[in-house]
């Protein structure tokens, strides 16, 4: 970042080759190429670890094993056993969120995550794919689940309603949420550092220090989102499989 | 009023919203931190639990954020 730079500066997206096809613009851009840097990332993290698997795991093939328990044991514990037949979904959805939240955080990079497009796509395959999911196992009974049980006639109509809502919202605020959350961190990085170039060389080092801290902090952050992403996937998951309240 | 100056004006007002987010994460580590005390051996397993309820307080206050971007970029 030069100085004097916005600190949104760092969300542009610049097309790499420009591509267009029948007026659709499908350029290549950076959000593209960190997306593929991602899946690369993540395939030769998995696939070089276990290359060598042995009995007991050497410090890659344990990261590797830990970050499959993990998940496996999320799905297992927010979904149920049958959930476990969308472990894949859901481990591949943390790896994906997770390798983009972090490679956001190496200086001079793009945080893919930190587009509303993106996770939108995310969480909306994620809410079309579990309503579809609740409606292939349960038919219209699924519809159940907007309708708790145990709630007097008269509180129903209005019940159902505010379950309806909240049931619509869901993909909005899974995609704000981890939107908001990059797009925040790293704005509020790249303030605190305007203030140490503002400061200068005799004040400049308190921002400094904070910046340090907000980084070890974004760190977390990147962790916590991409597993909060996949245990609201998992719980909705248990809602599409189980709609009686 | 200027338009502009009530564009500022919301945008400063959408922060409000951040002193219900300060109550439900103090609320969160709060009643962790009394509920550690009284049983500190249940307490470890219940900690992805506030996690998970610190991010989602979390990020209603982002919510709040998004709103006072809108209104200052997009509006």
């Amino acid at each position: 970042m030069s100085h004097g730079a916005s600190p949104l500066e760092q969300f542009l997206i610049r097309r790499i080759f420009e591509l267009h096809i029948g007026g659709l613009d499908i350029s290549f851009t950076n959000s593209s190429l960190f997306m593929i840097i991602a899946v690369v990332g993540i395939t030769a993290f998995l696939n070089l670890s276990m290359r060598k698997s042995a009995l007991v795991p050497g410090r890659w093939q344990s990261m590797a094993e830990l970050s499959y328990e993990f998940i496996a044991n999320v799905v297992r514990e927010n979904a149920g056993s049958e959930g476990m037949a969308y472990f894949p979904f859901v481990f591949t959805l943390f790896m994906f969120i997770l390798f983009c939240n972090l490679l956001g955080l190496i200086p001079f990079s793009f945080t893919v995550t930190s587009h509303i497009a993106v996770t939108f796509a995310l969480a909306a395959v994620v809410f079309l794919g579990v309503t579809a999911i609740g409606f292939a196992k349960h038919g219209v009974k699924f519809l159940q689940l907007f309708v708790p049980s145990g709630v007097p006639i008269a509180l129903l109509p209005l019940i159902v309603l505010i379950e309806l809502i909240s049931y619509l919202t869901r993909p909005i605020s899974l995609s704000v949420r981890l939107f908001a959350n990059m797009m925040a961190g790293h704005t509020m990085l790249k303030v605190f550092a305007g203030f140490v170039v503002a400061l200068g060389i005799w004040l400049g080092w308190a921002p400094l220090a904070f910046i340090v801290a907000l980084t070890a902090l974004e760190l977390g952050i990147a962790i916590l989102q991409a597993y909060v992403f996949a245990i609201l996937s998992c719980i909705y998951l248990h809602d599409a499989m189980h709609p009686h309240h | 009023m200027d338009a502009n100056a009530a564009k500022l004006i919301g945008a400063g007002l959408a922060t409000i919203s951040l002193a219900g987010v300060g109550i439900g994460i103090g609320q969160i580590f709060g009643s962790y931190v009394s509920a550690a005390i009284r049983n500190p051996a249940a307490a470890p397993k219940q900690f992805g639990n506030v996690l998970l309820g610190f991010a989602l307080t979390e990020a209603v206050a982002l919510y709040a954020l998004v709103i006072a971007m809108l209104l200052l970029f997009v509006f």
